[in-house]
This record gives structure tokens, C-alpha cells and sequence, in this order.
């Protein structure tokens, strides 16, 4: 049996480690509820650029814009969206199945990959494992910005444009609760918008200046971004909810591992003290024998 | 008087929201005024100011990086960019993300090797279900 105060210094640094997975967990949760903030805070510009797209490829129905029309697939992009950093559970490693799932998928059907990896941890993963990464973004922060983005998804718009590539996807995970993420992929392109129906009927229209054409080049180029940024933001959402819930469990099982040595530690410390009495008794007994 | 509800959003947040009796937007073509009822519309914005007039003509001005202006007779919607755009700009921005990419992944192969990174995933799966298990014993 270990000794006393071996014992008692491996409490001591349990309780450090739990000390700051606990002070982990409370930072967490409090960065949950901006990253919600944030999600919300995106909505209505994503919901409004849908509209607009919507009108214009109504008002431009004869033209077909190429971000509109399928096309054989011979390669794709996906934009994949990770965290920078680590200590969040399985959240990385579920998405990155689903992602490798996804490639397998392709590889099967003889159509190459190109990736576009958002987040340190991506990076390092497709560093290891190989990819044909045509563009990366990291340390976006705590609040991501679409601005670190830009440069990843111009690549892939551009090869999309090019026909280097036939469809573009970003994966990243869903926030469900803040118990439960789950890995999404989503198509963008070509993009589905569909305008509603009721709309229709009325009869109105934009002026557009300049031409609905060039028009809705731009808004459909903004509609691709603020898809992705919301992913980021989401996903960023998502790895602070992993956090809180890994850092969490870690708390727990230090304090189960800290009572375990305290008991421990007690019976060493009785055992001890049991000795150090029979010993005495002994000397007694001997002298006074 | 009529009023027109002004509507200013950015991909990452709301900036400006309320009515205003007039609203002055920078648009590609030229400066636009656009009062209550005024036709529908749809224009990209370039870098400017974006006022708008409450009814006692007092002015709030916000400066935009450019965007979109979609006008529908009660409402003004301005969907504005929260960075600096131009093709070169962005040009530059891929540039950048590409020469990251080159950097950060140096050496590694082209091809994902499906398999190990498949025999990697199941690994770690298998350590935290394990992980899980102690933990139940306890």
C-alpha cells in the first residue's frame, strides 16, 4: 500500500485538475449562450437573402444560372467546419466519420474530393489522413466572422464556376440541445431555393438595378456565405455545448477518483497507527516480561 | 405621416431596425432616396452612408461596407456586408486561405486513406465506450 503522503499529494493534484476542468465547464456555459446569441443574430439576414433569391430566379426564369443547375458529378467540394480546439468530447470525431463515410462514398463511385477545412482540428486530421485541401481557415475565435471565411469559399465558388468542381457541401454540427450535436452535411450547390408559392400569384415585381442577371450573382454568392458563416457559428455553438458536458464528466470522475483515495488514504493512515500501537504494546510486554 | 419600417441586417447581426420617414441608401447606381410606397426594387449598395429620417427630420447615419437594398413599399430591407468586398479583395482573401492550406498540410498525401482513418475513428470510439464502462463499474 502506497504511503500517506504520496497519497495525500495525489489527492492534492487531482483536486488541481478538477478545479480547472470545473472552471472549463463554467466558461463553456457561459459562451453557450452567446454563440446562441449569435445563431439568432443570423437568421433574419439568411432568411431575407433566401427571399431575394428567390424573387430573382423567378423574375429570370428564362437564363438558368450555373449555382442553379445540376450537372453530371465528377468532383466535389466540401467546406468542413471543425473546432480549433480539443477537450469536447466526440464531437469532432462523429463528424469526421460522417465525413470519411461521405468520401468513401465518392471514392466508390470514382469522384474526387476537394476539401476546404475550417478549424484546426480538421486540419490536422486531413494532415494525417491525406485530402486533396484546396483551402483552410483557423483560430476563427469565439466569434467567428465571415470574414475569415471568404478566402476558403471563394476557392470553391470559383472552381464550382470553373466546373473544376460539380457540387459544393459543407459539413459542420447541428445544434440540437445542449446535450445532443449531431453531424449535418448540407448541400449548396447547386442551391434549391424555392420561392413560395403565394407570392406568385400577386402580381409584382422588382425594378433591379443593374441587370436581375448580374444581381443575382451577387446575391446568390452572399446567400452561400451566410449559409456557411451560420455553420460556423453553429458549430462553434456546438463545441462549447460538447465542452461543457465533456468537462463536466471530468469533474464528476475526479471527484470520484478523489474519494476513492481518501478512503485510501485512511485506511493507510489507520494501518499505520495499528502498527505503531502493536509496537508499543510489544515493548511493554518485553520490558515488563 | 406615412411612415416606411427601415430594416438594416448584417450576416452577423441586426444593426438598425425602426421607421423612418425617409431613407438615403448608396446605391451602385447612384445615390437612392426612397420614401414610404415607393416601387419595389432590388440594387447592390457600394461603400457609404446609410441615412435615415425619422419624422421630425432628425438624421442617423451608418456606414456600410456595400450590400444588397431590396425596397417593398411599407419596408426597406438593407442586407449589408460585413466586410470590405471587391472581386480583387476576395481574390486575395483565397489566395491566403490557399497558401494556408499548402502550409498546413505540407508533405500529406492527396488521397484520404479511407481505410485507416475508418480504423482510427473506431479506435477512439472503442476507447470511450470502454471509458464509459469503467465509469459505470465505479
Amino acid at each position: 500500500m502506497a504511503g500517506e503522503k504520496e497519497i495525500r499529494s495525489k489527492i492534492a493534484s487531482v483536486k488541481n485538475m478538477q478545479k480547472i476542468t470545473s472552471a472549463m465547464e463554467k466558461v463553456a456555459a457561459s459562451k453557450i449562450r452567446k454563440a446562441q446569441k449569435q445563431m439568432e443574430a443570423s437568421r433574419p439576414y439568411a432568411d431575407r437573402i433566401r427571399r431575394v433569391v428567390g424573387h430573382i430566379t423567378h423574375a429570370n426564369s428564362e437564363s438558368k444560372h450555373p449555382f442553379l443547375t445540376e450537372r453530371e458529378v465528377s468532383r466535389v467540394g466540401y467546406i468542413v467546419i471543425s473546432t480549433d480546439r480539443g477537450l469536447c468530447g466526440g464531437l469532432n470525431a462523429n463528424m469526421f466519420k460522417t465525413m470519411i463515410g461521405e468520401i468513401a462514398d465518392w471514392q466508390d463511385k470514382d469522384v474526387k474530393v476537394d476539401l476546404a477545412l475550417v478549424g484546426a482540428k480538421a486540419v490536422a486530421f486531413f494532415r494525417r489522413l491525406g485530402g486533396n485541401v484546396v483551402g483552410t481557415a483557423t483560430h476563427l475565435g469565439d466569434r467567428p466572422t465571415v470574414n475569415d471565411l471568404i478566402g476558403s469559399i471563394k476557392i470553391m465558388l470559383t472552381s464550382y464556376e470553373e466546373g473544376k468542381i460539380d457540387r459544393l457541401y459543407v459539413v459542420h454540427n447541428q445544434f440540437v440541445n445542449s446535450m445532443t450535436q449531431t453531424p449535418l452535411v448540407l448541400q449548396l450547390l447547386p442551391a434549391s431555393v424555392k420561392h413560395e408559392e403565394g407570392e406568385l400569384q400577386e402580381h409584382w415585381d422588382y425594378i433591379y438595378e443593374p441587370e436581375a442577371s448580374e444581381l443575382l450573382d451577387s446575391v446568390l454568392m452572399r446567400y452561400i456565405e451566410s449559409q456557411v458563416y451560420r455553420g460556423a457559428v453553429e458549430n462553434f455553438a456546438c463545441e462549447m455545448a460538447a465542452k461543457m458536458v465533456a468537462m463536466k464528466s471530468a469533474t464528476d470522475n475526479a471527484g470520484d477518483i478523489i474519494d476513492g483515495l481518501q478512503l485510501e488514504y485512511n485506511k493507510a493512515r489507520q494501518a499505520a497507527i495499528t502498527q505503531e500501537i502493536s509496537e508499543i504494546v510489544g515493548g511493554a510486554a518485553a520490558v515488563s516480561g | 405621416m406615412a411612415m416606411i419600417q427601415v430594416d438594416i441586417v448584417s450576416a452577423e447581426g441586426e444593426i438598425h431596425t425602426g421607421e423612418a420617414a425617409m431613407v438615403f441608401a448608396p446605391a451602385s447606381m447612384g445615390e437612392v432616396g426612397i420614401a414610404p410606397r415607393h416601387a419595389p426594387m432590388l440594387t447592390t449598395l457600394k461603400p457609404g452612408e446609410v441615412r435615415v429620417q425619422d419624422a421630425d427630420g432628425n438624421e442617423e447615419a451608418f456606414y456600410i461596407t456595400g450590400g444588397m437594398l431590396e425596397i417593398q413599399p411599407s419596408k426597406v430591407m438593407i442586407l449589408a456586408d460585413t466586410a470590405l468586398r471587391g472581386d480583387q479583395l476576395d481574390e486575395a482573401a483565397a489566395l491566403a486561405a490557399q497558401q494556408q492550406a499548402e502550409k498546413a498540410l505540407e508533405g500529406a498525401s492527396q488521397e484520404t486513406d479511407v481505410a485507416r482513418a475508418q480504423a482510427e475513428l473506431e479506435e477512439a470510439r472503442a476507447r470511450y465506450r470502454a471509458a464509459q464502462k469503467l465509469k459505470g463499474k465505479r
